[in-house]
């Protein structure tokens, strides 16, 4: 031991209650995020056991992944999804656990709200029902997807016995050319290192890049490690941190807050502390990205074409690729740039804060979506939404035919109305192509805002690089 | 939570890898409030087609393997999102273990929660199941958690890593809240440390 430790283990360290001998370690939790989706089931084993919530004011819970996204106020009409929003409310009623719902101010995606509330902090463990919980990350937090077992657990005791995962490293130098944004970061980085690259690791992301990043990005950045394999991601926290975090609600007070910062400084990987594995990305050679496949590792530059069958080695891979050609309806060795699109969405917890709408804001200004594309722009939080129409940025949308509608998880998953019907294809700025994910038989290709403005402005994926701005 | 000690199935071959959890249950299922009843659920876009019709070619929807008792895929199961649904699918549908190159943290995670054995084996070893499970009738395995072995009637015997305390956890089927629930006096401890430090206190009380 060289006494020298990383960032993740800093955090790691501070917050092992107990090694009981033969068993994993306990690692306390600090925050814990709860929607209704991944909640019922726990919530009904602590009443079937006769528990309570250990530390129901670390707890907080918003329903996002069911709500529909047409204005609010107008019914579920789903009675599915109102019995899973309606079990949530009296779950938290019942345990003492604060709601935001449906129609509060604060409502939206989790991973949205949390750091918008100042609730996630540098140094602390979150967790939350939900693999894009990684989000937190950029904040210097080791925080982490659970399933509904572990809910519970932590419910239960506000603990979770946990294996101890191995450090990676991915130190970006560089800087981003125009139009090349932190999706295109993270998408190049998952098709560097494929969808099981990280699995069983936590990523650090350092290097002068990172340093540049607003909190957005970085946001961005964590959001989708998850998409390759890996338990968390982190970035240390530093000034951008600090002033994103000051003055939010739960954020620590004037009396508290130079107190916390200084505790918060000292997280920062030491110099010389080692990693398991370490992968080195230029950034300046990177381009806007476009999934092909139904995963998020097959990418492909803007320029470039979907690739031949030559390019898979092995047997079993190119069973995949054909497979993926046949769902996704695209021939080996088409051009990225003549794939036409139907649909459009712009939101999920990967890309729809204040600056990922700014962004296709600028895209959109004086063009006007396609004769063939629907687009919608869903912002992650009421509060986005309120900031985004004070700029007047609803408006740009509206008036170039996008719809603007009400927070919430939409259609990253489908699990409210906003779906896409079979054989439809979009461009979607969230997190997974899987088959069916954004609906049965749908064509997801993942992208950043910027490029899938453009591609809903030009029917097709376009090189925003080339962009014709207003 | 149903121990696993020693169980003896027949296998289905799932030739894919990187089977992500959207399509081990897709998201139209997730609404339910319950644990129960995902069985029908299991792997729902690929047994049927869009009609409600099964589709014959998937592998489930073969005679010989719907009463298959351990999973056999490609590397990186169960990636994608967190939904324990997945696994109680696959256990609700008849499933006691999955065998596969590797499996997604969370996934695996949630597996043991529930009863559900991931078994770790070489690529080549997953291959050569695949392939037996494909040529011989009613292949049959055996996986024996406590002697950490995977054999079948043909002379496979493989054998596989798995950490000791989720091995004695689900060798005795303990409830794991329970155990952390011995330490109360240690994280309450921990808990007026931290407060009292100033680090990670309660800061929600607003």
């Amino acid at each position: 031991m060289s006494g020298k430790r990383t960032l993740f283990e800093k955090v790691w360290d501070d917050h092992v209650v107990c090694q009981p001998a033969g068993q994993l370690p306990l690692l306390y939790v600090d925050l814990h995020l709860v929607h209704e989706v991944t909640s019922p089931q726990a919530f009904e084993g602590l009443r079937v056991n006769g528990r309570r919530v250990r530390q129901p004011l670390r707890t907080f819970a918003t329903v996002d992944h069911n709500v529909p996204t047409t204005p609010r106020g107008s019914p579920i009409t789903d009675p599915v999804a109102a019995r899973q929003i309606q079990a949530l409310r009296s779950n938290c009623h019942e345990f003492g656990v604060p709601l935001f719902d449906i129609d509060a101010a604060e409502q939206g995606i989790v991973h949205v709200i949390g750091p918008e509330l100042g609730l996630t902090q540098p140094g602390m463990t979150i967790v939350c029902g939900d693999s894009h919980t990684s989000t937190h990350g950029a904040f210097g937090a080791l925080a982490f997807g659970i399933g509904t077992s572990e809910v519970e657990h932590v419910l239960a005791t506000q603990c979770l016995p946990q294996k101890k995962p191995k450090t990676m490293l991915i130190d970006i130098h560089g800087s981003l050319p125009e139009a090349v944004t932190a999706k295109d970061l993270a998408l190049g980085i998952i098709g560097q290192i494929r969808t099981d690259g990280a699995t069983g690791h936590v990523i650090e992301y350092a290097g002068a890049l990172v340093r540049a990043l607003s909190m957005e990005s970085r946001m961005t950045l964590c959001n989708m490690t998850i998409e390759a394999g890996a338990r968390a991601g982190m970035v240390a926290p530093d000034e951008t941190t600090f002033a994103y975090v000051k003055g939010r609600r739960f954020a620590p007070q004037e009396d508290e807050w130079e107190q916390a910062v200084s505790r918060w400084r000292a997280l920062g990987s030491d110099p010389g502390a080692t990693y398991d594995k370490r992968v080195r990305i230029d950034a300046s050679t990177l381009s806007p990205f476009v999934t092909w496949g139904t995963n998020p590792g097959m990418v492909v530059e803007i320029t470039g074409r979907v690739p031949d069958l030559s390019a898979f080695s092995g047997e079993a891979e190119r069973r995949s690729a054909e497979r993926m050609f046949e769902y996704m309806a695209l021939e080996p060795g088409k051009r990225v740039e003549e794939i036409n699109i139907d649909r459009v969405f712009i939101g999920s917890c990967t890309n729809s804060r204040l600056e990922d709408l700014r962004e296709a804001a600028r895209v959109a200004r004086g063009h006007h979506v396609h004769r063939s594309v629907r687009a919608m722009v869903v912002p992650g939080s009421q509060a986005i939404k309120r900031a985004a129409e004070q700029e007047g940025l609803d408006k740009v949308f509206v008036d170039a035919g996008f719809e603007w509608r009400e927070s919430g998880c939409s259609m990253c998953l489908g699990m409210n109305p906003d779906i896409l019907q079979p054989g439809e294809r979009c461009a979607s700025t969230s997190n997974r192509n899987f088959e069916g994910r954004q609906g049965r038989g749908g064509r997801t290709h993942l992208v950043s805002p910027m490029m899938a403005a453009a591609a809903a402005i030009a029917g097709h994926f376009t090189d925003v690089r080339n962009w014709h701005f207003h | 939570m149903k121990p696993f000690r020693i169980h003896t199935g027949s296998v289905a071959p799932l030739d894919r890898a990187n089977v992500d959890t959207d399509q081990i249950v897709p998201k139209q299922f997730l609404k339910r409030i319950e644990r129960t009843g995902f069985g029908q659920f299991l792997f729902n876009d690929w047994r049927r087609q869009p009609s409600g019709e099964p589709d014959s070619s998937f592998v489930l929807n073969q005679p010989r393997y719907s009463r298959a008792s351990i999973l056999v895929a490609g590397k990186n199961f169960g990636c994608g999102s967190s939904r324990e649904h997945a696994v109680w699918a696959l256990t609700d549908f008849g499933f006691r273990a999955v065998i596969a190159p590797s499996f997604a943290d969370i996934f695996a995670n949630n597996s043991a929660k529930n009863g559900l054995l991931t078994v770790l084996l070489r690529e080549e070893e997953v291959g050569d199941l695949l392939g037996r499970a494909a040529d011989i009738d009613n292949y049959q395995l055996t996986v024996d958690l406590d002697r950490q072995k995977v054999t079948d009637q043909q002379n496979f015997s493989a054998n596989f890593q798995v950490d000791d305390f989720l091995r004695h956890c689900l060798l005795e089927g303990l409830d794991d809240i329970d155990l952390t629930l011995e330490h109360q006096s240690e994280i309450a401890a921990y808990e007026a440390r931290h407060r009292l430090a100033g680090s990670a206190r309660a800061v929600f009380t607003s």
